[in-house]
């Protein structure tokens, strides 16, 4: 149930805006969307699982609650760094498709979003890890629909003014208003 | 280099405005201007943290070794949003539950850590603190505009609460409210259509300042100026002759027209 309402009627990135620079900025081919996607995904997945970790036997037992923030970006930020260095050892053909955008990752906030979301919710592990990993298939699957819908808007002719930013807005509203499809099917 | 204040102002808020020209933090720019009272909480909040972020990033600039210096920017960004999320909890609840998680997640706004990176690792105190108030009031600016947008077509009033009833009603009961503009697809499409604006505008100012220039070269010298179509390239050519024994001509390519070609070129990018 975490999972369909995290992927669908409450994906991310159009009922939350979480995470939309990366949304509009990497989203001009479907292959790129998609490693993003993916790097967002093991991202998300792993940082639910250490946030929560540190939150609840860290901050909690010291009453240090309030310095979440502060602990989180600082685990997504060493994180990414992490995942930055394997990749460039083990999978360069990755790396060099997403090279710039790995470390914009951790100024993503979907990743601390999530993290954060989790906590608010008051997940358990299981569901905070369930929770970080379709929210960031969500957020996977919004980027890649989109880069679809991108593609064709380089043979569109918009007026002058609405050329580069604008038109790619409005179509993202357009996707947007597709996705809130889904808001109708409550799980 | 040296900024006046003025500068500063006027670049934070006008020629580089966070949002409408660099395009910068626009998570928070699209997920809180349902109403004008959320767009102006946000906005504060925004501005103080960047104030105080870009005057203790500025104070340490030669302290922070260069190569953990985005890890050292986060950290004091987010020292300050912890605070003013505290305060935001203290003082006024209503606009801590209307913003929701935002709040904490002013740390990954790109605005901030680009002003980090871009102006108070290279200014004086002073100066980055002035920076961070202008780019702040610059943000909110924008994200007003955005939500008085939103918030007006949306429920037809403004300054409601954030479920959208209050407030001071605009328009009359023959008014029915477009409840789309405060769903995500209204935020998308109303920040598309500002920046249209906004760009249709810039282009205006850059024309005018170009012809101005033109007139003022046409009365001092004695120009004849022409519009021609380069047969083989099909692009525009502005031809600019002068008026003397002999003939200076100034050839100057204005626009490609052919929208193939355009078309092409961007696919290829």
């Amino acid at each position: 149930m975490i999972m369909f309402t995290a992927i669908l009627t409450e994906n991310f990135i159009f009922s939350r805006f979480y995470g939309c620079c990366p949304f509009l900025g990497v989203s001009d081919k479907p292959s790129t969307a998609l490693g993003m996607g993916m790097a967002v995904t093991f991202v998300m997945t792993l940082s639910s699982a250490v946030t929560w970790a540190v939150y609840n036997f860290l901050l909690v037992p010291f009453g240090l609650e309030y310095l979440k923030t502060i602990a989180f970006i600082l685990v997504i930020a060493s994180l990414v760094q992490f995942i930055e260095m394997f990749l460039k050892k083990n999978i360069p053909s990755l790396y060099s498709a997403l090279g710039i955008y790995l470390p914009l990752i951790t100024t993503n906030c979907a990743v601390l979003g999530s993290a954060l979301v989790n906590i608010e919710e008051g997940y358990n592990f299981i569901e905070s890890v369930v929770f970080g990993c379709s929210a960031a298939l969500g957020f996977t699957l919004a980027i890649v629909v989109f880069a679809g819908v991108r593609e064709r808007l380089v043979f569109a002719n918009p007026p002058k003014a609405f050329r580069g930013f604008p038109i790619l807005l409005i179509s993202a509203g357009l996707t947007a208003m597709a996705f809130s499809g889904f808001s109708g099917m409550s799980f | 280099m040296k900024n006046t204040i003025r500068d500063i102002f006027k670049n934070g808020i006008i020629t580089n405005n966070p949002i409408f020209v660099q395009l910068l933090g626009l998570c928070p720019t699209l997920a809180t201007t349902t109403s004008v009272s959320n767009a102006l909480g946000m906005g504060a909040a925004v501005i103080v943290v960047l104030a105080f972020s870009n005057l203790f990033i500025s104070l340490l600039r030669k302290i922070i070794p260069k190569q953990i210096r985005i890890a050292a920017y986060i950290v004091i960004i987010s020292g300050f949003v912890t605070m003013v999320e505290l305060i935001v909890k203290a003082y006024f609840p209503a606009i801590d539950a209307a913003l929701g998680l935002f709040i904490p997640l002013i740390v990954v706004n790109c605005i901030i850590l680009a002003r980090a990176e871009a102006f108070a690792s290279k200014n004086g105190p002073i100066e980055s603190f002035l920076d961070g108030i202008a780019t702040g009031i610059g943000f909110m600016l924008a994200l007003t505009c955005i939500a008085a947008v939103r918030e007006l077509l949306g429920t037809g009033a403004l300054f409601g609460s954030a479920d959208g009833t209050g407030g001071v009603r605009i328009f009359g009961e023959w008014f029915s409210p477009a409840s789309i503009f405060l769903m995500p697809t209204g935020a998308f499409l109303t920040l598309g259509f500002i920046i249209a604006i906004v760009q249709k505008l810039q282009e205006y100012l850059e024309d005018r300042a170009r012809k101005k220039s033109y007139e003022a070269d046409a009365i001092a010298g004695g120009y004849h100026e022409t519009l021609m179509k380069d047969p083989e390239t099909g692009k525009i050519v502005r031809k600019t002759v002068k008026n003397t024994p002999s003939p200076v001509i100034k050839e100057e390519i204005i626009e490609e027209t052919a929208d193939e070609e355009n078309t092409a070129e961007r696919t290829a990018e």
